[in-house]
This record gives C-alpha cells, structure tokens and sequence, in this order.
C-alpha cells in the first residue's frame, strides 16, 4: 500500500501529477500507527474509547489523557501525535468559549466540528507549515441531540454513527459495523466499547494498554465525564470505574459484567 | 438664545426679582422649558417613546408607540419602532432613533451571518446576547435601551430586556421607554401568566395608549407585533381606534355646563 511519491512529497503545497497531496497522505500515516481510537453514537448519547499504549511500566496509570473535554458537553479524542493534538484541543477549547461569550449559547456541536475541521485544513495550506498528524473524533451533546464528528489530518469532517482511527480501526470499524446501535443506551455502549477496543488490541506487537473512556449521555446529564478502566497486571481482569455519580452497588455490577464479557471474548 | 436674552431683558426692566430668577430656571432646563420657542431642528432626534413585549401562552406580542420628537417639534408622527432582527426575532426600540437604528442594523447583519452558518433559524437569546454586547461594550457611546421579542421552537416566546448600560434580562414582560413609568403600576395590577394572544394584544395596546395619554413623549399610533410558530402579524391601531382615558372623556356633570346657559351664575347650584 505504500505508495512513494518522488519528488511532489516534499511540500504539502505540491500536488502530484495524479492530484494527490502526498505530505498529507503521509500524515494520516501518522495516525494510523497510534494505539486505535474509536466512538459510538448510541441512542441516548456518544462513547469514546481509547487505546492507550503504555510506552513504560514507570508511567502513572492515568496520565498522559488521551480524550479532552472542549465544553461542558463535549469531548475529543486524539489519536496520533499527542503533542500535536494538545494544539487542536487548546484551539476547539478557545472557539468553544469565544462562541459562548458571542452567542451566549454553548457551541453546536457541528459548528465546533466546522472549526475545528477549518484549523487542521488551514495548516495544509502553508509551505511554512506542517499538516496535524492526528486524527480526532469528537463527540458532544446539544440541543440537536448527540452527535459524533471525526476529522481526519487533511480537513475533511464527517459525522458518523461509529468511527474508528488508529492501528486496528479496520477490525474496529468491522465490529462496530456489527452493533444496533440506534437500539443501545450509552450504558451498554460502554461495555461494547471495552470489548471492542480489547479485540483489536495486537497482544504480540504491543504488550500493555490502557483503556480510556469517556460518554457524553443522558445519564451524565449531557455533560462529558471520564471512564476510567484500569488494566489489572496481575489476572488480566479490567475493573470498570465509572465517575463519580454511580452508585458502589453500580460499580460491583459493572466489574462483574465486564469480567464475564472478557471471560467470553477469551473463550472466543 | 434668543429666548434667554429676551427674558433677561424682560427681568431687568420688571421691579420684582421673580421674573429674573424664572428666567435662570427656565434657561436651565431647556428640554422640558414650554417657553423654547425656537426649536433646535438639528438636535438629535429621541424616541421619547412607550415599548412594551409580553409573552403569552404561545408566543409573545411587541407593543410601540410612534412619536419620533426632535426636543419639542414631533419629527415622525408615524414611525415604526418595532424592527426586525430575523424571521422570528424583532426588536422594540427606544432612546437616540440613530443608536437604536445601528445597533439593530449591525444585530441583524451578525444574526444572518449566524443563521447561514447554523443552518436553521436564531434562537431569540442568542440575538438578545448580541444586543446585549454592543450596548454593553460601547456604553460610554450609546443611549438606547431596547426590548428583544421572538420565537423559537427550542424555547417558545421570549422576552428579554436590554436597558441603558446593557443588562440583559429575561423577563415575562418588559415595559421601556419614557412612558413606561406611567405603566408599572397598571402591568402590577393587570398582567396575568398564559394569556391568550388577544388578550395579551389587547393588553399591549391598553398599555401604550395610556402612556400616550399622559407621557408628551409617546404619542401618534400604536403598533403591534405578534410572534409565534406560526409566523408574524403586525398590527396598526390608529389614534381614533384607541380608547379615550380620564380627561379626554366628554366631560359629565361638569361645572363648565353653566357657562352654556343663557344667564350663568357661578356659585348658583
């Protein structure tokens, strides 16, 4: 698949003969080899998992967040390269609250995609600039109901029901593929999330993970919360945490469920 | 000018120091002197002005007077101070006519740009909130204070008050203008939470003919504007249409009757 393009690769303002912008084909490049990230828009709101590849055991478990909340409803997950996408988020964070103290309204989620689409596009309008080489799905819940935006290193934004970037997105989107989604609350989303995000996970290549987790529902008041699910070292076991507002008799539930769930993909 | 000379002049020549110390008072106050006979037809012109916006169980009903005065002289006896923002966003108007006319000019200019880039209609606080920043913002420079009416179908009608200084507040009802501070007492007494929208226009159009009645300010017609999901009606009440109050009544069992008799005696009941 890959495909060298001698000579029109050296600026991202050089198209090649066959009209293809080859700087930005190589930053999606860039993306495709961070740990996967996926979201889901259920029913009652959006589900965004992370795969976070632990580079050393030294690191806190925790650290180096991986999903971003822009405004009080909405959240973007970056896969690529960490230190460009603190750019974007810093950018969406600043559009958000501008809009607010314009319009008095929090932002729509398809403007805040608009913008943020806008400020990746321009940096692949520059010789002096280089294009993001992240990927980001965004996820956010306004008046209009939930909504889920991915946008890609050239610019390009779409709204989906289920994205997926990274390494495994292929199998990821396959699995994705296979969920009735306009049938399932964010709860149960969260769980498909888990499991899907531990299918693709490359046990060979890449020893440990951490999972990260973030909705944007009903149940959280249409407000972005955290997920946290720590990867236990010692039996393999993941213990779902959910923030703050669930109940300890929630928590047992979700630990027991999420046991069995990776007992059976185990056993698969 | 002229005037204060001549009074001066008046002062002078008259033995008892009362007319002198009238004079000072009236040159002091010129706006409201009755004596201005010279006009100053360059002086800004000022919505003395009664506006009102009611929200009803539906929608909400914009109420305006339309005098237009230039100090005394009325420069527009039929202006229409109930502007548009959007399709379903109007703004009463009051204070300086060319402050209120920029600020909604530029309001209307940002809600377009707005409405193409979200795709469907403003919300009704989103161009109140633009309202509020420019008044607010650029205080020092303007005098106008303005009342936000519309609809929307995520909050229904809206009413939201934006005095000079530019505080924005959500309000039921909001009454602004000069002749608002004969009607605060009268909105205590006869507003009433889900009305019908006749009740609520006919309430509006009460409203400003008694301010009209007693504010020198207000005066000419009324106009209306009803705004709801299923779009905008103005209405016009002509001077002859409005209900007469008090003192323009046909005087009953007056005094002055006597004078009509072939041999009035006063004090002859």
């Amino acid at each position: 698949m890959s495909s060298i393009g001698t000579g029109y690769d050296l600026s991202v303002t050089t198209f090649s003969p066959d009209g293809r912008v080859f700087q930005i084909e190589y930053a999606a490049k860039a993306v495709d080899n961070s740990g996967t990230v996926i979201g889901i828009k259920c029913k009652d709101g959006i589900v965004m998992g992370v795969e976070k590849l632990i580079a050393s055991k030294m690191m806190l478990p925790g650290s180096n967040r991986r999903i971003h909340s822009v405004h009080r409803h909405s959240g973007m997950a970056v896969a690529g390269l960490a230190a460009d996408g603190r750019q974007i988020v810093a950018r969406a964070k600043s559009e958000a609250t501008n809009y607010q103290s314009v319009y008095g309204e929090p932002i729509p989620v398809k403007e805040l995609a608009e913008r943020v689409a806008s400020y990746v596009h321009l940096c692949t309008l520059y010789w002096w600039l280089r294009p993001f080489g992240c990927g980001i799905i965004l996820g956010g819940y306004d008046r209009d109901g939930p909504q889920l935006y991915m946008v890609e290193p050239s610019g390009i934004s779409y709204r989906y029901f289920g994205a997926a970037i990274g390494k495994g997105k292929q199998a990821a989107k396959t699995e994705i593929e296979k969920l009735k989604l306009s049938e399932m609350t964010c709860r149960e989303g969260v769980f498909e999330v888990a499991k899907i995000i531990y299918k693709v996970h490359d046990e060979a290549k890449d020893k440990a993970f951490e999972l990260e987790m973030s909705w944007v529902c009903d149940e959280s008041k249409q407000q972005l919360r955290k997920i946290h699910l720590f990867f236990d070292a010692f039996n393999s076991n993941p213990i779902l945490l959910l923030a703050t507002f669930c109940s300890d008799d929630l928590l047992e539930e979700s630990k027991a469920a999420a046991r069995t769930a990776l007992e059976e993909m185990d056993a698969d | 000018m002229k005037t204060e000379r001549k009074l001066e002049k008046q002062a002078r020549t008259v033995r008892s120091g009362y007319l002198y110390i009238l004079s000072l008072a009236l040159s002091a106050s010129r706006d409201t002197a009755k004596m201005d006979l010279n006009m100053d037809s360059n002086a800004p012109h000022s919505m003395g002005t009664t506006i009102i916006g009611v929200t009803y169980n539906g929608g909400v009903v914009l109420g305006a007077d339309s005098r237009t005065s230039t100090g005394m002289y009325v420069a527009n006896r039929a202006s229409d101070k109930i502007t548009q923002l959007t399709d379903n966003v109007y703004v009463c108007r009051s204070g300086s006519a060319a402050d209120s006319q920029v600020v909604s000019d530029y309001v209307r200019y940002f809600l377009h740009q707005h409405t193409i880039q979200l795709g469907q209609p403003a919300t009704v606080k989103v161009a109140a909130n633009l309202i509020r920043l420019l008044s607010y913002n650029n205080k020092n420079m303007l005098e106008t204070g303005l009342i936000v009416g519309g609809w929307d179908k995520y909050e229904g009608g809206k009413i939201f008050g934006i005095p000079l200084g530019g505080t924005l507040i959500e309000q039921p009802f909001a009454i602004g203008g000069s002749g608002s501070s004969y009607l605060y007492g009268f909105f205590d007494q006869a507003w009433k939470e889900g009305m019908t929208k006749d009740e609520a226009e006919q309430l509006v159009v009460k409203a400003v003919s008694l301010a009209i009645a007693r504010d020198g300010a207000s005066g000419g017609v009324v106009r209306t504007v009803v705004i709801n999901s299923e779009g905008v009606t103005r209405n016009f009440y002509p001077g002859d249409k409005l209900q007469l109050w008090h003192e323009e009544l046909e005087p009953q069992n007056s005094l002055l009757d006597i004078l009509n008799s072939p041999t009035p005696e006063p004090m002859n009941i």
